[in-house]
């Protein structure tokens, strides 16, 4: 999008943060609902947006309805704020949202979007996650009939889920689940979190920060509220596992930026083919390269 | 003897139904279908009692409303009418006026059934082992490792080499598909068990097997069975009591031998004469 490009007169008429405000009062209402009952998937009239469904238009409504002048918005895509869709999302809410600052810092922020990860940085009680989501319901593996799998919800029948993890336990002595990782929300609804990695599902687990999954095509919005239990499917005997980032000879890598071995760590090949390391969370691999290294940190 | 199934007056209509439906079908009319508005009467007036350990033959033609009655009974279908009380140690459960989720709840782990069609009860996209796992998770099984060690037994107990658990039953014979939805009818131990036409079109030394095998567990379990078939053999073999359906209605019921040996009906003496 080009910095310099501004609204035509006539569409600067639109009211703040793009969508009018009946658009705004249905996405609230849906989000109240979806905060009352923990992971229920509430239907809502998602509205077209000036841009593709699935290029984040779930997250974005949330975030459209939910941000104000006064709010600090984080746009992030795959951990990092300055990828094409995070680019474009930002901007975006820049020009719709005059007044609104944006940051680049989790710490900064009172809203953050995201698509696919979670901050490392864990979350305080007066932030809000938004989360894009591509396929809203997590039985849809198993189940094709949208009617059925309302039913298999309300009657808290995960079975076939379940069978499936059996399934991959038996191939592969493992359950290998990487992303979309069917979590239980408070007891009893299960959810798709989103296809952040399994390393991220501990971050949700009585987080303090209220989670909003917001999914544009399939038009749902789901919640995991501040404080609750948010379990991941598994068995008494093979317990959830998250990443845990070892090589061959059984270290823990770590980041080649900044030296971190606490993060979600993503894979680069180099041009002679060799593989490193970095934080896929950008902003926590600033900081951490703030902390060590405070002359080079200016310059970032 | 210990009651476990009381059905009443089951009757099931395809179709809006009228005032005449039930005068105008039945075997004395030689029709199921009603003249005046269209509708199937595949079951009505079905009643019969069922007792712990035993084993109740349903025959009939094919369209006599056998599999009807026995689909009501595990939720496949809604009734049209009529009354069934589930006996359960100290509880009694009206199966027609449970909800749908205490409906699955008995389905998943105090009834069992085998189908004709291995498509109908077992799931082909997972493993034969998974398809048991299924039904021990529905039944708030947790721990993987015990659901593997139950899933061997109950495969080992219906003679499923435990070398192919791990296969999907797409790959097996009729005769072991049969035999995996046996053990995953057993998973759960339960009190009844539906067997509608389970050796229909298996050779006959496949279907003598299972029919030893159903004995033997019937023998150990005590579990009260229905079986629904159109061949005797397998009614004789099987069943102590039976009833004779034909156009949706119950033509004759009592004892196996009675029915084999002296048949009233004149239907039932025509069934029983083609195939001696």
């Amino acid at each position: 999008m080009n910095p310099g490009y501004e609204l035509p007169l006539e569409e600067a008429g639109y009211s703040f943060g793009f969508l009018d405000e009946y658009a705004k009062r249905e996405v609230r209402r849906a989000i109240l609902k979806a905060i009352s009952i923990p992971g229920y998937q509430t239907p809502y009239a998602s509205r077209e947006m000036p841009m593709g469904r699935g290029f984040g238009t779930g997250g974005l409504q949330l975030t459209l309805a939910l941000v104000g002048p006064e709010d600090r918005l984080k746009v992030i895509d795959q951990g990092a704020d300055d990828s094409v869709n995070a680019v474009n999302l930002r901007h975006f809410v820049e020009m719709t949202c005059p007044g609104m600052d944006t940051t680049e810092h989790t710490r900064a922020a009172t809203l953050i979007q995201s698509r696919h990860r979670i901050p490392e940085v864990p979350l305080r009680e007066n932030q809000i996650l938004v989360l894009q989501v591509p396929y809203p319901d997590a039985l849809v593996v198993v189940e094709s009939s949208e009617a059925r799998r309302k039913t298999m919800h309300g009657e808290g029948d995960y079975a076939r889920l379940l069978t499936r993890l059996y399934e991959d336990i038996v191939r592969f002595d493992e359950i290998t689940i990487a992303h979309r990782y069917p979590t239980r929300i408070a007891g009893h609804y299960v959810i798709d979190p989103s296809p952040i990695p399994r390393y991220d599902l501990p971050k949700l687990h009585r987080a303090a920060a209220l989670t909003l999954l917001g999914a544009g095509r399939e038009k749902k919005i789901y919640a995991v509220p501040p404080y609750t239990d948010a379990e991941p499917l598994a068995f008494d005997d093979v317990p959830f596992r998250i990443e845990d980032f070892r090589d061959a000879a059984g270290r823990r890598c770590a980041c080649a930026r900044c030296g971190a071995s606490d993060s979600f760590l993503d894979e680069l090949i180099g041009d002679d083919g060799a593989k490193s390391w970095q934080c896929s969370d950008s902003d926590y691999c600033n900081e951490q390269l703030a902390v060590r290294n405070p002359q080079e940190a200016v310059h970032i | 003897m210990k009651k476990v199934l009381e059905v009443r007056n089951l009757s099931k209509i395809h179709g809006r139904g009228c005032a005449h439906c039930l005068d105008s079908t039945g075997p004395d009319m030689d029709s199921n279908i009603c003249r005046h508005c269209g509708s199937v009467v595949a079951a009505h007036g079905v009643s019969f009692d069922l007792h712990a350990g035993e084993i109740l033959g349903i025959i009939g033609e094919s369209g006599s409303g056998k599999s009807t009655t026995v689909r009501t009974l595990f939720f496949d279908e809604t009734p049209s009418a009529g009354e069934a009380i589930f006996f359960d140690g100290q509880r009694q459960w009206d199966l027609f006026a449970l909800n749908a989720a205490e409906q699955r709840w008995l389905r998943n782990r105090r009834f069992g059934m085998v189908y004709q069609n291995a498509h109908l009860g077992l799931n082909f996209k997972v493993s034969a082992g998974g398809n048991i796992a299924e039904r021990l998770l529905m039944s708030d099984f947790s721990h993987y490792g015990e659901i593997r060690r139950r899933a061997r037994q109950l495969l080992a107990r219906t003679e499923v080499l435990a070398e192919r658990m791990d296969e999907s039953p797409k790959q097996f014979s009729g005769g072991m598909q049969q035999r995996v939805q046996i053990a995953k009818a057993l998973a759960t131990q339960p009190p009844l068990l539906f067997l509608d036409e389970v050796t229909t079109g298996l050779d006959l030394s496949v279907q003598a097997r299972i029919l030893d095998l159903i004995l033997e567990i019937q023998q150990e379990l005590g579990t009260a069975m229905i079986v629904v078939t159109h061949d005797l053999g397998v009614i004789r073999l099987l069943a102590g009591r039976s009833i004779v359906m034909k156009y949706g209605r119950i033509i004759e019921s009592g004892l196996t031998d009675q029915i084999l040996e002296d048949p009233q009906h004149a239907y039932t003496q025509r069934l029983v004469a083609s195939s001696l």
